[in-house]
Order: C-alpha cells, then sequence, then structure tokens
C-alpha cells in the first residue's frame, strides 16, 4: 500500500516542478516526428512530378484540387464534381455492414469452435484450409453467386473481416488460463455459468483485437469488393478513374480510405480502452 | 456437538497416480490425515512430495485414485464454497477490480446486490484494503493480491481454507505480515486451515501441527503438535528447539539420497 501511496506523491512532485518548455516538448514531438516523414515524401512527389505535363503521376497540389473538387465541386465542374459525399457513404455503409455481418457470424462461430469440441473437429480443418484463400480470389466466384453489384461488395468486405474475428475469438476462448476455472468452481461458479463470468471476459483482450483488425481488413478489402461492378463507393470510383487515366482522382480516393480507416480504426480503441481498462496491455 | 467426533476433514489411505502420456506417475500413496475443525495443519516437505496434490484432493480439484477423502464424513466429489484454495499465483479474475473478486462467490449463489455489498465492504475492512477496492488486480502488489484471494475465500463463507505455498512469492517483509494477519483472522474466525510452505519456521509460526511429507512416492511420514504458545516469538529457544527438530527431519530425507 505504500509503494502505491508514494508512488502519487512523487508523480504530483514531478508535475508541479515541471514549466515552461518541458511541458509542450514531450506532446510536441511525437506530431513532429509523426509528420516528418509524410512531409518528405510530399516534397519529393512535389519536386518528382511539378513541371511535367505528361506524367501519369500528378503533382500534390492537383491531386489537393482534385480532393476539393470531389468533396466540395467549383474547381472542375466534370461527372466527378461534389460526389465524395455518395461514394464515401457507399464504401462506408459497406465497410460496417460486412464488418457487422462478420461479427455477428464469427463471434459465435468462434466461440462454440473454441469451447465445443464436436464443432472444433467438424469445423476447424475447413476453415484452416479456407483461410489462406485471399479476398480477390474470390472475386469472381462471388460475383457468379451473388452477381454484379453491391451485393458481391458486401460479401468480399464480410470475408475480409471473418477470418481475424474468427481466429482470434478462437484463441481467446480457448486459452483461458486454467486456474481461473478452479477459482470460479471453488466460488460456487460451475458448468455452463463459467461461459459468462470466466471464459467471455477472458475472452475479451482477444475478441478485441481480431474485432480491431477485422474492422482494418474490411478497409483493406474494399477496393476489392468494389471492382465487382458496382457504380458508387470509393473503390469504384478509383477503378474508374484509372481506366480513364484520371490519377488524381485515384490517389484522392487512396487518401480518403487512408483517412477513414484510420478515424474508425481509433474510434475501436477508444472504445477498447474503456472496455479493458482491467488489462494491462490494453487500459 | 458432533463435530468434536467427526474431523471436518478426513483422508484415508488416500493416494493419487496421475497417468501422463500413458505413463503412470504415482504422486501420494497412503496419505492418512485427519483435520479437527479450527485446527491449523501446516505441509511440509522437499518439492514432488505431493502436498499440492494432497491439497487439491481436499478442494476437490483432483479425485483420488484410492482411498477416500471425506469433508464431515462425506465424500468430496468436487470443488465448492466450503473449501476455499488460496494460490501462489493468485488466481485472481484479472477482469475485476477488488471489490467485484472478493463478491465473485456471493454473486454465484445468487446474493442481492445489497448483500454482496455489505460481504464485499466487511472482507475488504478485514483484509486492509479499504482504498484499494476499485483498483484491478495488475495494479495491486503481490501482498495486496493475496489478501484478496483471502478475503475471496472467506467472503464465500469458506470452512476449510487451503493455501498452497500463499507467500512463497512475497518479499520477507511482507510475508511476515501477512502471517500475523493469518493468524489473527484464523484466531477470531475459527477456520480451517491447511497450509502448504517450504519453510520451516513458518510452518512452526502458524501451525498447531506439522505435516511432514517425503517424496519417491509422496507420502505422509510424521506429524507433529506444535504446543507453543501464541503469539510466537521466533527468537525463542523452544521455537529454535522446534526449528532443530523439523530440519533434521526433513534432511534426513535429502542425506539419504546424497549418501
Ligand atoms: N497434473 C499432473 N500430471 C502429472 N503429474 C503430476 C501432476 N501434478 C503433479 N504431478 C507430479 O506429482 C508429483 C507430486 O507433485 P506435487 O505438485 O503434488 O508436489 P509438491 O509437493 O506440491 O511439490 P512442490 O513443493 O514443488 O510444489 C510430482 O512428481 C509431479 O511431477
Ligand atoms: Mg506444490
Amino acid at each position: 500500500m505504500t509503494t502505491l501511496a508514494s508512488d502519487s506523491g512523487d508523480g504530483a512532485v514531478a508535475e508541479r516542478k515541471a514549466s515552461g518548455v518541458a511541458t509542450w516538448w514531450p506532446r510536441l514531438r511525437p506530431l513532429l516526428l509523426a509528420a516528418a516523414f509524410p512531409a518528405a515524401m510530399l516534397a519529393i512527389w512535389h519536386f518528382a512530378t511539378i513541371g511535367r505535363p505528361g506524367s501519369l503521376i500528378p503533382p500534390p497540389y492537383e491531386v489537393w484540387l482534385e480532393l476539393r473538387d470531389l468533396a466540395f465541386g467549383g474547381i472542375n465542374d466534370d461527372a466527378y464534381s461534389k460526389t465524395l459525399h455518395i461514394h464515401l457513404l457507399a464504401s462506408i455503409s459497406r465497410v460496417y455492414g460486412g464488418f457487422a455481418l462478420a461479427l455477428i457470424v464469427a463471434l459465435p462461430l468462434g466461440m462454440l469452435i473454441g469451447r465445443v469440441p464436436l464443432i472444433r473437429q467438424l469445423l476447424d480443418p475447413t476453415i484452416q484450409i479456407l483461410r489462406p484463400v485471399p479476398v480477390t480470389a474470390w472475386l469472381p466466384l462471388a460475383m457468379i453467386i451473388f452477381g454484379l453489384g453491391p451485393r458481391s461488395a458486401f460479401f468480399l468486405v464480410f470475408l475480409g473481416a471473418f477470418y481475424p474475428i474468427l481466429v482470434n475469438t478462437i484463441f481467446g476462448v480457448r486459452s483461458v488460463e486454467p486456474r481461473l476455472f478452479e477459482a470460479a468452481s471453488m466460488l460456487g461458479c460451475s458448468g455452463s455459468a463459467q461461459f459468462f463470468r470466466v471464459v467471455l471476459p477472458a475472452a475479451l483482450p482477444s475478441i478485441f483485437t481480431g474485432t480491431r483488425l477485422g474492422l482494418g481488413f474490411a478497409w483493406v478489402v474494399i477496393v476489392v469488393g468494389e471492382m465487382t461492378g458496382v457504380q458508387t463507393g470509393l473503390g469504384a470510383i478509383i477503378m474508374e478513374a484509372r481506366q480513364l487515366s484520371r490519377t488524381e482522382i485515384v490517389i484522392s480516393g487512396m487518401i480518403v480510405i487512408g483517412a477513414f480507416g484510420f478515424l474508425s480504426d481509433q474510434l475501436v480503441m477508444l472504445i477498447g480502452r474503456r472496455l479493458l481498462a482491467w488489462s494491462p496491455s490494453h487500459g | 456437538m458432533a463435530e468434536g467426533a467427526i474431523p471436518i476433514l478426513e483422508m484415508k489411505n488416500a493416494g493419487k497416480t496421475y497417468s501422463q502420456n500413458g505413463r503412470a506417475i504415482e504422486a501420494l500413496r497412503g496419505a492418512s490425515l485427519r483435520v479437527k475443525k479450527s485446527e491449523f495443519v501446516c505441509l511440509i516437505g522437499a518439492s514432488g512430495c505431493g502436498k499440492s496434490t494432497l491439497l487439491r484432493m481436499a478442494a476437490g480439484f483432483e479425485a483420488a485414485t484410492q482411498g477416500d477423502v471425506l469433508m464431515w464424513g462425506m465424500p468430496i466429489t468436487g470443488p465448492g464454497p466450503s473449501r476455499g484454495m488460496v494460490f501462489q499465483d493468485y488466481g485472481l479474475f484479472p477482469w475485476l477490480n477488488v471489490r467485484d473478486n472478493i463478491g465473485f462467490g456471493p454473486k454465484s449463489r445468487g446474493r442481492t446486490r445489497a448483500e454482496i455489498r455489505e460481504t464485499t465492504d466487511r472482507f475488504i475492512e478485514l483484509v486492509g484494503l479499504q482504498n484499494f477496492a476499485d483498483i484491478y488486480p495488475h495494479q495491486l502488489s503481490g501482498g495486496m493480491k493475496q489478501r484478496v484471494a483471502i478475503a475471496r475465500v472467506l467472503a464465500n463463507d469458506a470452512e476449510i481454507v487451503l493455501m498452497d505455498e500463499p507467500f512463497g512469492a512475497l518479499d520477507a517483509m511482507t510475508r511476515e505480515r501477512l502471517q500475523d494477519e493469518l493468524v489473527e483472522i484464523w484466531s477470531r474466525t475459527g477456520l480451517t486451515v491447511i497450509f502448504v510452505t517450504h519453510s520451516i519456521e513458518e510452518a512452526i509460526f502458524l501451525a498447531d501441527r506439522v505435516v511432514v511429507m517425503s517424496p519417491g512416492p509422496g507420502r505422509i511420514d510424521n506429524e507433529y503438535s506444535i504446543d507453543l504458545p501464541r503469539p510466537r516469538d521466533i527468537a525463542s529457544p523452544e521455537f529454535n528447539e522446534w526449528r532443530r527438530l523439523l530440519s533434521s527431519q526433513l534432511h534426513s530425507h535429502h542425506g539419504r539420497k546424497a549418501g
């Protein structure tokens, strides 16, 4: 007890002493470091492409203009002007829809495979063989089964999110410390009650990791998913713009996917930190 | 009361043979032991002599492969709230704070919120963790974790507390303080304690009776009633005498192996 008390005391003293440079520099430093590399890349990109009209890669400023045109219009006034929100919304709904479906299927399935030997023996080998098949390879089959259009896209996003959630859920519910089952049963919690009071909370960090990876993959496969002939979506305009050699639109789409993928991951992390405050590696 | 006649815990010629990859490992042979209610028994002996096995059989985690293990004369068929175990590695639920760890047993038994609250408050106070009720196990020191583990078992109205080297991982100062507190709690509550230790001193300090075990296969060798008055003074000549006696008892087995 004394150690905890004295620790917090030391912290308070250190904070009072700190002033001026010492307070803002530690916060600014990581931001500067994080910005340094993209800034350098941007500079290289700029000087490598500027003043070359024949270049297939447009300079950053043109991409910036295109991005603004996509979002607000008023610059090019072409078919793409002011359409970003439509494509963004379409992609977001596919990403989150496919991800939600993956969650609904993979969580219970993973728990069953992890905890019920019969189901594990029945399904695990098949899953292990199907898992290495990349989402891209499913594309033709998806289009045959689900047809051209959003349903195929949805399926491919689902598939991308499915395996990380499933695999981590199985791992989580299988790797509960045996000691915790002993502790629960000697305290009067036995049988199926242990599933909700021991297995599930113990598996939560793994399940969370799988969920985070799954959502990440859903963003990663969105472009492939929207190669299925859908009209809207960030992936769709990227593929379309490629055929029209509108590289600035391709890059704009990439930037938007990156930004929203990042934001969505931050959101998940925020939820995770609240939910897993007890875990030394998450809290 | 009939309690005087029937021991709270009895082992009759109990043995345990584990089978591991088709190989049989005899961990314990012919163990007979009677523990009276409110008795403090220490098990001591070289590594691998079956102390943990004996304790786990009493807890109901392992079934005896020979003989009987009885509580109040009835066979023990599995783990249950009447026998609480305190593990060396604590075995706390990392996702529950101190209060909820202690309340786990009462909650399992369907107590109301108010009852659980009352019980947890009482036992948090008993082990002196009032200021840490909302803290998660990974933020606690080893000594505090072990206090929680003890409170968790007591909050569940355990009659027998089984402790497997509970203080083995703690530093000497924390260890001594917890020994004092354990004796204090034990003498106030009338608990029955079976306590495994590697430390002769700890055994003499705590126990009404010390059970000496030896390996190959694990068995009970001898029992000694420690008749020293409490609180015990580890520097007294009587204490030292016990220390010498038990130490020669334990080392005679090593001597046989070495020489
Ligand atoms: N689950 C198990 N499966 C197979 N063998 C086991 C198992 N548990 C214990 N044993 C073996 O049984 C014997 C007694 O083990 P036990 O853990 O009871 O000894 P111990 O006296 O507690 O030792 P220590 O002082 O090291 O804790 C050892 O030889 C051990 O290897
Ligand atoms: Mg042991």
